[in-house]
């Protein structure tokens, strides 16, 4: 359990030449859930698609390692082929690609060979039913007139397929209904469960977190983190918000 | 020259090569270049034409050479009609035995896999090869049902020369335009189709016209007859290797759809990028009849192509769907015309247009709504996709409604793939090329979802192989 996974060392990142995150240490070993708290604006999103290669960002300073590895420089693909996954606060729609395609071609590229299309469907329509999702949803076309729920639940539909060693769950729970954290927290429990895989997730709430154990906590202010803690800090800012941490 | 093992593209292994295929001109019969009256006797004569098509060919070449070209569109000053063979005829009698095809020409067929269709999928095949039919074939138990599929010559000459001189260039007359009179002056092979009423032909009947010839026009001629209640699936495909001169496809295609008839026209154009595609289109489709035009154009330097539907009868129909690829050095003018001509016809177009590399792509559209058609809906959708700065995509609407009692309506999008679709593809573990050709094939899904399997397999290749190396 404490084999260091990902390293993030003194990071710097520019987005449009503007200077949003200040030098961000984390790390996060195999199997353990981080959360990642803060105002609105923090920088919690850009150090998302940061750690994922999103282009728009640049790194001007420090390094991302990755099961020991610079992958500072790496293109998304690559990172996603090692094992990184981000859920997406607000997922692309894709006209044309079907959800279960999508799906198939990028658990083809994550595997290396073929599937077999029956034991694919097999396998995607137990990931749906533990996400309540309709079986009908595999036939359309990529998040395309899906409401937030259903694309939030199609995220978490691919991360359970996926399976990476590392998901960036970003804002998974904004935006939906009580019964729909409720589902979409079962599936990331899952997939904790299941895979030990790792996880970080980005919240500003705490909704999503109610039902999931969490090993430790950052708080973000105006991309620098201010303060680490265990579970429990969840639950204090939970009752007092992010006050205390604002004039830090 | 040729790599025996060369397969028709598929996914994983693209390659236009296949499309390339250049055969040495072994002993065939051609004409002098450029356009005169001698030259339009010696094709008449060499294909022995009746008295009235021999006049009929001087008559467009008088009009030919009245017309001028078109002031629209893309230039095609780059097309000399003093260098354009009109007919160049393979050194080959048409064959209705594969085996009997000569082995170059079987070759390049085999490579473009069209016998191969024809086992699996077709009721029956012409193969065009330069400006004659060098195969024709069609089932047996299609033509028990009394379905012609022939040559335009054998029809012009055989038991349905009357019905051929009754249909021949009225729906496209000679005066249409330019480049209608220099296929009414040159015209040589294409196919023949005639349905009896009642008969529905289930399994589509296709032709491939491939020209070889360096500095050749191909101008074949598709008149299609469907009677009464009858239903029919025509395919047709078209490529050419490239070479450094210009080529010229001035092809007309008439179809006739009667009474409560159907018929499917689907074309999957690659001609090379040497091509001038000037091509001209036209349906007439009586009362509860309906035609159906699905129509990917990805070759050609430069092509003007319009398929018109002319919606004659009450409760007669019109779909267009249509897709246009335009890379680099390729100006792609299409789009459709529709005439509402009869109470209560409907017409849907629905385009797609993908521009890359400086390739200019124009969608024009025209719909009229006459006085009498009452009660006509109209729905034209046409969305754009540009891949990178340079290169350019236009829409050119144009309505024109007479009566009041009409419904129409257009939209038109014109989009980049954006670059957060591509992160997101490639947070997924496609590469950023995968991920690019992943959206376009996606823009292009229900275009390709009213293809045949095989050429909609064809068209996803065309489209990565077109997107291949893409990324810069």
């Amino acid at each position: 359990m404490s084999k260091q996974l990902l390293q993030v060392k003194h990071l710097t990142v520019d987005v449009e030449q503007k200077e949003i995150l200040h030098g961000i240490d984390l790390n996060i070993n195999a199997g353990e859930t981080h959360v990642l708290m803060g105002p609105n604006g923090a920088g919690k999103s850009t150090l998302g698609y940061t750690l994922m290669g999103n282009p728009k960002y640049h790194v001007t300073g420090g390094e991302i390692l990755f099961q020991g590895k610079d992958i500072t420089d790496e293109a998304a693909d690559k990172r996603a082929k090692e094992g990184i996954f981000l859920s997406f606060q607000n997922p692309v729609e894709v006209p044309g690609i079907t959800l279960a395609s999508f799906i198939r071609s990028a658990l083809e590229q994550r595997r290396g060979k073929r599937l077999r299309l029956s034991e694919f469907r097999k396998e995607l329509n137990a990931a749906m039913d533990i996400l309540q999702m309709d079986h009908s949803y595999a036939d359309r076309d990529l998040n395309v007139g899906f409401s937030g729920g259903e694309k939030k639940k199609a995220e978490i539909l691919q991360l359970l397929m996926l399976r990476p060693a590392l998901a960036i769950l970003d804002e998974t729970d904004s935006g939906l209904d009580v019964d729909a954290v409720r589902t979409v927290s079962r599936g990331v429990e899952e997939y904790q469960k299941d895979k030990q895989g790792a996880l970080l997730i980005i919240t500003h709430s705490t909704k999503i977190l109610e039902a999931l154990q969490v090993d430790a906590t950052h708080v973000l202010v105006d991309g620098k983190l201010v303060a680490a803690g265990d579970g429990s800090l969840v639950e204090e800012i939970n009752e007092n918000g992010f006050e205390r941490f604002l004039n830090a | 020259m040729r790599d025996k093992k060369q397969e028709k593209t598929y996914v994983e292994d693209v390659s236009r090569s296949v499309y390339d295929i250049r055969n040495e001109e072994k002993d065939v019969y051609r004409v002098d270049e450029g356009l005169t009256e001698a030259i339009v006797s010696q094709i008449s004569k060499e294909k022995n034409d009746p008295a009235w098509m021999q006049n009929f060919r001087l008559e467009s070449l008088k009009i030919y050479n009245e017309l001028s070209v078109p002031d629209w569109g893309p230039s095609i000053d780059g097309l000399d009609m003093n260098n354009i063979v009109t007919y160049v005829r393979p050194n080959t009698k048409m064959s209705a035995k594969w085996s009997e095809v000569p082995k170059e020409i079987k070759d390049t067929f085999d490579a473009l896999g069209i016998p191969k269709a024809e086992r699996e999928s077709l009721a029956g095949v012409g193969a065009q090869y330069d400006s004659e039919l060098v195969y024709h074939n069609v089932r047996e138990e299609v033509s028990a049902l009394g379905v012609v599929y022939t040559d335009m010559e054998s029809a012009l000459h055989g038991e349905y020369a009357d019905m051929v001189r009754k249909h021949f260039m009225k729906l496209v007359p000679p005066r249409d335009h330019k480049f209608a009179a220099l296929h009414g002056a040159v015209w040589s092979g294409g196919s023949f189709v005639y349905v009896p009423p009642g008969v529905s032909v289930t399994i589509p009947l296709q032709s491939y016209f491939r020209l070889n010839a360096p500095g050749a026009g191909q101008f074949e001629h598709t008149l299609i007859i469907v009677e009464e209640g009858a239903e029919l699936h025509f395919i047709e495909g078209c490529s050419a290797p490239k070479y450094n001169v210009a080529n010229l496809h001035a092809g007309c295609v008439e179809l006739y759809v009667g009474k409560n008839a159907k018929l499917r026209y689907s074309t999957i154009e690659n001609w090379s990028k040497n091509m001038y595609n000037l091509n001209t289109k036209r349906a007439k489709v009586e009362e509860g009849g309906t035609i159906e035009w699905v129509s990917g154009s990805f070759g050609s330097h430069v092509s003007y192509l319009y398929p018109m539907s002319i919606l004659n009868g009450k409760g007669a129909r019109a779909e267009f769907t249509g897709i246009t690829f335009a890379g680099k050095g390729q100006n792609l003018d299409t789009g459709t015309k529709v005439v509402h001509n009869a109470p209560e016809t409907t017409s849907f177009v629905n385009t797609k247009s993908i521009s890359k590399d400086g390739g200019v792509s124009t969608f024009r559209s025209s719909v009229e709504v006459r006085p009498q058609a009452k009660g006509s809906k109209s729905s034209v959708s046409c969305q754009s996709l540009m891949l990178d700065d340079i290169s350019r995509s236009d829409t050119i609407p144009a309505l024109d409604i007479r009566t009041q009692d009409a419904d129409v309506g257009h939209e038109a999008q014109i989009g980049r793939i954006s670059d957060e679709a591509v992160f997101y593809l490639m947070s997924r573990g496609m590469s950023e090329e995968d991920a690019r050709a992943m959206i376009v094939s996606g823009f292009a899904d229900n275009v390709s979802k009213e293809l045949p399997l095989e050429y909609a397999v064809e068209m996803n290749n065309l489209i990565r192989l077109e997107m291949k190396g893409s990324i810069g």
